[in-house]
């Protein structure tokens, strides 16, 4: 039964169109490749996701081998609809690729362009649906590895990002070799790799000061990669040169992928009764997640370049998803979840729809955008509709998320934190209203010449903003999904039905 | 025509009406006869629901459901009828006055104009007819939102300053305040709909309650309580019919509104005055009144003298919402008609005489009352029916909070209302005294007021302002005589609902 094997046709077709595209020497033809590598796994995490909610935990064994010793992919409702997310994402983004990057990449690197997006995205569906801690590692530098590729292909266009890629290079693997550290301190105590197995181990070991510090480790390495607020400075530089299209993959994905892979080890390898764990949520998640949102909104209100903008935008929503996880309550959790998928629309779309301006104007500057409102009146209104989304205004996604999150810190007596998160919309709301004035309310230059940007690219920007309004104005499917995803997060996973097993 | 597809077309009506009139671009004279018309239907949608809901025939939609267990619903009730019956009417006349200033003014983007202004309408009939609280937050916020290009829509600096505040104001103090006491109020109570008596009974007390009770009313920053009101004089750079339309009826009154809907619908009148969550506010809510009365009469421009005066009288209603007694409820339900028709009178007065004679200062209306004989009736007769004087509906409204805070035991609030409406004889009727019995300026004479020379030729001789702009002021200033007949009727439509909200 093909079904059966739905796991690993979603994280291997990109892998497989990766090869395929090093070997054409079209674009074109790598764009078709691209598109088919992402169009599966998108088809495939929904298949997989309507599974693991009618029948329970999914769990596939690589070549037969039972896990602990074979490497098993084990998808539940959280990972399935963070597969559907990132590869939904990776769609739409691979279909606004091409005319945005015929502007913006030469012809010649076009393919290996293509070939580093699918072996990007089959890394990061790979980090999303393994059960194998150091699977995971592998997947993840497979993917941050063609990221740092990505975005040093913007030099075309700005020599900057060269330098970017390369802090983004050093950042990263710094990452990566903290959780791997931190993962050999867990082998050496626990002799297995198997995520369940590990927590199974974990739960009989005790307290102890060698699992703290494979705790820390894997929390700080994981931590720079989701750019976690001290840890964000390789992020805005990335985002802000890399080319249009992979700034909203990545901003839509990347660091989306890394959070999960923090609440896995979090909820799944460590339990939420692990002393140490609940210490670092109240005095490290909940601080910084604070600061993230205050310090790097303010921040986003002074660029003057709108991808920067965006990019601290960015870094501050993490910071609301480390409020709520840091929360350490279900409704918390599940808020986290909703906001993950919430920001992961709204962000790619918005990128999009930079794309586009980028793509008229050569520029992404806010004297850029001066008079677009009636020159680009379609990519402006999704950019609005993006920005109403982003500060929280009903009948959008991120209404839904911000609702859930204040309950949740009501619920946990929190005012504090009731009053920071919606702060936050208000500085979310200064920085989307410059981008909103200058298009709208400042004239444009004079002898501008600029039109609309062709259908091709406007598609998937409006794609996803509908998305953002229809989930807004009925908000009752992300909500379960996100509901079912922290209950299969922060349920004890040993006491649920046994995974059903296929080959 | 069903009831219940009535409810769905007061949002549907001005929606498409919205988008004939953009399809209308090209067309000025018909896209103006569509505005008209959208109003005019939209008008006789509501007459219709009222006549359902007085034939006991109330009716309920439910659109979607934004978040589980919180659906988005429409209702008719009372208080919401009046609310909307009195803003879709007023929506016609000033549509009608729009045509004359516009036109007058020769304002670029007009059909911009007259998008925004119909989508604004369709959030105030949102507003009217919310079931419940969320509803009304969605409209509420949908109606800040589409009146943005309303008050921007000079696109001069200044105009961008003061959307600034506007929306920053507006949209902060919604999210800041209004949505978490949202969250709250649903953590506590599992629910949010508008209910007679109030939801949050015996689920919170004590200072609590009066925190609570302040998020809401500091978070509805359209009904403008000191401090969170400068939004409302920084909103007056808008073209005068917005101003008029949306200062005086729309934005402010849907603001009071909520507050109206909060006070007897969610925490209940009874509720109210056994827990004295309120009386803080009531303080607050009489300095604002005076406060505001003050600065109405140092400023010498008159449309910024009359933001304030609407200041001041939007502390009325959320005084009598304070007061806890279900006569003041009722005196703050009265106040918004009144105050609607009397408003929305001076607004268009202040705009004829700035399209017919250029004039924008207090100072500078020396005489120019026998040139515009009509324009400053009809802004007597508006000034009368602010102050409250018998003969105009404005005294009715006066009456009742007065008597609610009687009713209330706070006898000192009365000196305080009789401080504001001396207040408002003070700086009201200059305008008209200067108009009719000072002579005009010489002509050589140098100019005292602070008119800037440049800001429009003014014409050689002034005289009375276009009829499309003096009809309209002259109809609301005589229907704000005639609500002093037609208020009793109204007392006996609401006067249940409020009285319903007492426990035994």
């Amino acid at each position: 039964m093909i079904t059966g094997h739905l796991p690993v046709i979603a994280v291997m077709t990109p892998l497989l169109g990766a090869i395929l595209c090093v070997l054409t020497r079209s674009s074109i033809l790598a764009w078709g490749l691209t598109l088919i590598g992402a169009a599966i796994p998108a088809l495939s995490s929904l298949i997989i996701l309507v599974q693991v909610l009618s029948r329970g935990m999914l769990s596939y064994h690589m070549g037969g081998w039972e896990p602990p010793w074979g490497i098993e992919f084990r998808i539940d409702a959280a990972n399935a609809f963070v597969l559907v997310i990132v590869s939904a994402v990776g769609l739409c983004c691979a279909f606004f690729a091409r005319k945005s990057v015929d502007e913006e990449i030469p012809q010649s690197s076009q393919p290996l362009f293509y070939t580093m997006l699918l072996l990007c995205l089959g890394g990061m569906l790979g980090v999303v649906a393994t059960g194998d801690a150091f699977n995971l590692f592998v997947f993840l530098e497979i993917s941050s590895l063609s990221a740092y590729v990505l975005v040093a292909m913007g030099a075309q266009r700005e020599r900057r990002a060269l330098t970017a890629a390369f802090n983004y290079l050093i950042i990263g693997t710094i990452g990566a070799s903290f959780y791997v550290i931190g993962l050999g301190l867990i082998y050496m105590l626990t002799g297995t790799l198997n995520m369940a197995d590990i927590a199974v181990r974990i739960s009989t070991l005790g307290d102890n000061t060698a699992l703290r510090m494979g705790f820390a480790f894997i929390m700080v390495g994981l931590s720079l990669k989701f750019a976690m607020f001290p840890l964000h400075f390789w992020l805005p530089n990335a985002y802000t040169f890399a080319p249009s299209v992979v700034t909203a993959f990545l901003a839509g994905t990347a660091t989306k992928v890394a959070l999960y892979a923090g609440l896995r080890v979090l909820y799944t390898m460590f339990s939420i009764g692990f002393l140490f764990q609940t210490e670092t949520m109240l005095y490290v998640f909940l601080p910084l997640g604070l600061a993230a949102v205050f310090a790097a909104s303010i921040t986003a209100i002074f660029q003057d370049n709108v991808k920067r903008m965006l990019a601290y935008s960015s870094v501050a929503q993490m910071g609301y998803l480390l409020i709520g996880i840091s929360l350490a309550n279900i409704g918390g959790l599940m808020a986290a979840v909703l906001h993950l998928f919430n920001h992961a629309i709204l962000k790619s779309g918005l990128f999009l729809a930079i794309g586009c301006v980028v793509y008229r104007t050569g520029s992404c500057s806010i004297a850029a955008f001066r008079g677009l409102g009636h020159q680009m009146p379609w990519t402006m209104a999704a950019l609005v509709i993006g920005a109403l989304g982003m500060i929280g205004m009903p009948a959008t996604v991120g209404f839904t998320s911000k609702w859930f999150l204040v309950l949740a810190a009501i619920d946990s007596g929190w005012w504090f934190v009731a009053l920071s998160i919606v702060a936050g919309s208000l500085l979310t709301l200064i920085y989307f209203g410059r981008i909103i004035e200058a298009a709208y309310l400042q004239p444009a230059p004079e002898n501008s010449t600029i039109t609309e940007a062709p259908f091709l690219l406007l598609l998937p920007v409006w794609l996803l903003m509908i998305t953002s309004i229809t989930f807004g104005i009925n908000s009752e499917l992300p909500v379960t999904l996100a509901r079912a995803a922290s209950q299969a997060l922060f349920l004890d996973p040993h006491n649920g039905l046994p995974p059903q097993v296929s080959p | 025509m069903s009831a219940t597809l009535a409810l769905g077309l007061v949002l549907l009506l001005p929606g498409v009406g919205a988008v004939v009139i953009g399809l209308l671009h090209h067309f000025p004279n018909i896209r103006e006869a569509m505005s008209l018309l959208t109003a005019s239907l939209l008008f006789i949608t509501v007459l219709y629901l009222l006549n359902a809901h007085l034939n006991a025939d109330p009716q309920q939609l439910q659109l979607a459901e934004l978040l589980p267990g919180l659906p988005v619903v429409l209702v008719t009730e009372p208080i919401g009828l009046v609310f909307a019956a009195l803003s879709s009417f007023l929506w016609v006349v000033i549509s009608a006055y729009s045509i004359g200033y516009m036109r007058g003014m020769q304002e670029r983007r007009q059909t911009r104009f007259y998008i925004f202004f119909a989508l604004a309408m369709a959030g105030v009939m949102g507003v009217a007819f919310a079931g419940n609280l969320l509803t009304l937050f969605l409209f509420y916020e949908m109606l800040s939102l589409s009146t943005y290009p309303l008050v921007v829509h000079r696109e001069t600096e200044e105009a961008r300053r003061g959307g600034r505040i506007y929306l920053g104001i507006l949209l902060g103090t919604s999210i800041f305040f209004f949505l978490p006491a949202m969250v709250w109020t649903w953590w506590l109570a599992g629910g949010l709909a508008f209910t007679p008596g109030g939801i949050l009974t015996g689920k919170i007390e004590g200072t609590a309650a009066a925190v609570l009770f302040g998020l809401y009313l500091f978070g509805v920053g359209k009904a403008a309580l000191i401090p969170v009101h400068r939004w409302l004089p920084a909103a007056m750079v808008a073209p005068t019919p917005v101003s008029a339309f949306l200062h005086a009826v729309a934005v402010v009154k849907a603001g009071v509104f909520t507050v109206l809907k909060i006070g007897v619908y969610i925490f209940g009148v009874g509720f109210l005055s056994q827990t004295s969550a309120s009386e803080w506010m009531m303080w607050i809510a009489a300095f604002s009144m005076v406060m505001a009365s003050v600065i109405a009469l140092r400023k010498d421009e008159l449309k910024a003298r009359l933001a304030y005066s609407t200041v001041a009288q939007l502390a009325y209603v959320t005084l009598g919402v304070s007061l806890a007694s279900p006569m003041g409820a009722l005196g703050g339900a009265l106040q918004i008609v009144s105050h609607a028709m009397g408003k929305i009178t001076l607004f268009m007065c202040a705009g004829a005489i700035e399209v017919a004679g250029g004039k924008k200062y207090v100072s500078g209306l020396r005489g120019l009352g026998r040139k515009m004989p009509y324009t400053f009736t009809a802004f007597l007769l508006g000034s009368l029916c602010i102050i409250g004087l018998p003969l105009t509906g404005g005294v009715w409204s006066k009456y009742y909070l007065m008597k609610g805070g009687a009713d209330a035991g706070e006898p000192i609030l009365l000196a305080f209302w009789i401080l504001s409406s001396l207040l408002s004889i003070a700086y009201l009727m200059p305008v008209v005294v200067r108009g009719f019995f000072l002579p005009s300026p010489a002509e050589n004479e140098p100019q005292q007021s602070l008119e800037p020379e440049t800001s429009k030729a003014v014409p050689e001789t002034i005289r009375e302002a276009p009829l499309w702009c003096v009809i309209p002021a002259c109809l609301t200033g005589i229907l704000s005589v005639v609500l002093y007949f037609l208020i009793p009727s109204i007392t006996g439509f609401v006067a249940p609902v409020l009285e319903g909200g007492v426990p035994q």
